[in-house]
């Protein structure tokens, strides 16, 4: 797959990254290589700080020690300038889109685009109605606000917007929780389509193991506030308890039934 | 990644038209491609004089291409369809593939533009709108105090539906917390009122009437509806706020799905609390208003403390007093009901909270002066 193809490049690089909160130690000595190209899927327990470990990649969140490269620049150290531009390579989706919620959908998904290039307004009316509907949004959501649109709506614009300026990284916070089932297997093609057109490196926090199992190169599981990663094969042979209970639990069993 | 920029050329092979493009054709450069393809010629190319019938785009030379790109791409063979031309891709790479198919897949959904009706149209429509809204509001604010009313009513008959904490909880919150500002606003209006009054008295030498002014304005009209204002900016805006944002959460709908009444649990408590606070509140500010003049006529208009209480205690009289106490409860219930009305009205998200929030306190300002002049009106037939 892609990730083998393009395996030398490393495009988030963390090395001994410690989170704590007050006195809760959330990470402690957590290491990741992301591949450019691959789809990392990111589980663990509830509480097990897999948002905290995507905000602090993203810069929304010091940690105490430890260091994250993102696109070759040290995150802690970046300037305005250089975190503008490195933002713009990276697309986020956050649990519920976080849309804003002044503006309609369309609005919405061409902020970035506002803000980061120079574009005629048809040209973004065109492109920002493609991502609409690349999303499997109806055309005729693109006028209404945020409020107006169901949980699974919100999700998919927020979508639309990360995927507006085609970063190279995209993060995303629980992306299938709260779609139908269709909707989740229609998104988890679409991002396999655009990861292997753009070699579009994928960072999915998520419970779907669905998703898991269909579109997930490797997988980094937290677990004792560290991180493993491995491929499904590779987490299936793993003693840890938790890792065992995970994917071994009858939720998976029936996952994996359906795959095969 | 950084790439080329992209680029698109003319050039033919064998009587047909070939359109090289190559570089990156991303979202980056968008504004320049988009020039590119507007400044292709479909009609009469400068290799062939004549429409072409024939073109291909080659694109081997493309060494980043995303969804913008493919875009701009397709909107150009388009221009050369439209001109009667068939069009054909080649040196597609196969990883750019299932990207074409992306595009093609989710285009054609031309983004929808309202049309632009006239403006002064435009204006009387919304005048319209706003004023069919604003009776409605008003048919719903009235069918509001309505059932507050009736949940009030039922909480009498068994008063164990009155909640004692959370009363108490809202009393703490919008009357004690309320006391330093109310009480500085009160002492700079008493300093105001009096050295202002006494400019203008000592014009006719009754200087010494500044303090019977006080004695009327601070008690009958400043001081209840200046704290009310001031009430209603504060508390007001807070009680659409909190019921508000607990709309939003979905609280209010989990209460409901329990059996709990909203209408009892958050409204109530709000509405009855502001009753007892806001008259106890005007008391304060009557008095750190008075203390304010005094202030002020003592230090800079060289009257003896003595005579300004010996004065005050003929000018100030209880009928005028009274009459501002009473319209305290007045205001303080017109304030809760909009307060909590405004914030269940708040429906979708974070954006609705802060309009209904804006309104409720326009709204309960604009009330509680409405009420003032009624209260004028009536007193002033009643001779009082």
């Amino acid at each position: 797959m892609a990730a083998e193809k393009m395996a030398a490049e490393v495009v988030i690089r963390i090395r001994g990254l410690v989170n704590r909160f007050g006195k809760q130690v959330v990470h402690d000595g957590v290491d990741l290589d992301v591949m450019r190209g691959e789809v990392l899927g990111l589980v663990g327990g509830s509480g097990s700080g897999k948002s905290v470990l995507m905000r602090t990649i993203l810069g929304l969140n010091r940690p105490q020690a430890g260091s994250i490269e993102l696109l070759g620049a040290d995150v802690a150290r970046m300037g305005a300038d250089a975190r503008a531009a490195t933002q713009t390579r990276c697309g986020v989706l956050f649990q519920d889109g976080a849309l804003f919620s002044s503006l309609s959908v369309t609005g919405n998904v061409q902020a970035p685009m506002r803000e980061h290039l120079q574009l005629a307004q048809p040209l973004m009316d065109e492109l920002a109605a493609l991502k609409i509907s690349m999303v499997g949004l109806a055309p005729d959501a693109g006028p209404k606000l945020p409020g107006e649109l169901s949980g699974g709506m919100r999700k998919r614009a927020g979508l639309a917007r990360a995927l507006v300026l085609d970063p190279e990284i995209v993060f995303l916070d629980e992306p299938t929780a709260g779609l139908d089932p269709i909707g989740a297997a229609a998104f988890d093609s679409l991002i396999g389509n655009l990861q292997r057109s753009l070699g579009l490196t994928v960072v999915m926090v998520t419970h779907d193991l669905d998703s898991l199992i269909a579109i997930c190169d490797r997988i980094a599981v937290l677990v004792d506030k560290k991180v493993r990663v491995g491929t499904m094969a590779e987490h299936l042979e793993d003693p840890h308890p938790w890792i065992r209970e995970y994917f071994h639990g009858p939720r998976a069993r029936a996952a994996f039934g359906a795959k095969g | 990644m950084t790439h080329e920029p992209g680029w698109i050329r003319e050039g033919t092979t064998g009587g047909r038209l070939v359109l090289a493009a190559g570089g990156g054709w991303t979202v980056a450069g968008a504004a320049t491609l988009e020039g590119l393809v507007a400044a292709l010629e479909p009609g009469a190319s400068r290799q062939i004089t004549e429409p072409a019938r024939d073109v291909a785009f080659d694109l081997t030379e493309i060494s980043a291409l995303d969804t913008a790109g493919v875009w701009l791409l397709r909107q150009a063979a388009r221009r050369y369809e439209e001109a009667g031309a068939s069009v054909s891709w080649e040196g597609v790479a196969d990883r750019f593939r299932p990207l074409f198919e992306l595009v093609e897949a989710n285009e054609g959904h031309k983004p929808e533009r309202p049309p632009h009706a006239n403006p002064l149209v435009a204006a009387i429509a919304r005048l319209g709108e706003h004023t069919i809204e604003a009776g409605h509001e008003a048919v719903a604010l009235t069918a509001f105090i309505g059932l507050a009313t009736v949940t009030g009513l039922r909480a009498f008959l068994r008063p164990r539906r009155f909640r004692l904490v959370s009363l108490t909880n809202q009393i703490e919150q919008t009357g004690l917390n309320a006391m330093p500002i109310v009480g500085l606003m009160a002492f700079l209006i008493g300093i105001v009122l009096a050295f202002q009054g006494a400019i203008q008295l000592r014009k006719f030498g009754a200087e010494i009437y500044t303090i019977d002014m006080l004695a009327i304005t601070i008690p009958r009209e400043i001081g209840v509806l200046l704290t009310a204002i001031m009430v209603a900016g504060r508390s007001g805006s807070a009680f659409t706020a909190q019921i508000g944002t607990m709309k939003v959460n979905e609280e209010i709908a989990a209460m409901q799905a329990l059996g709990l009444d909203p209408m009892e649990i958050l409204v109530l408590p709000r509405i009855n609390a502001l009753i007892i606070t806001l008259p106890i509140l005007t008391l304060f500010s009557v008095f750190v208003g008075m203390v304010g003049g005094a202030a002020m006529a003592i230090v800079s208009l060289d009257m003896a403390a003595v005579q300004f209480v010996t004065r005050l205690q003929e000018a100030m009289t209880i009928k005028h007093f009274m009459v501002g106490m009473v319209k305290a409860p007045v205001f303080a219930y017109l304030i809760a009901v909009v307060g909590c009305y405004q914030g269940l009205r708040v429906s979708g998200g974070a954006e609705s909270v802060g309009r209904l929030t804006t309104r409720a306190v326009v709204l309960s300002i604009f009330l509680v002066i409405v009420a003032d002049a009624v209260f004028s009106i009536m007193f002033a037939a009643m001779d009082i």
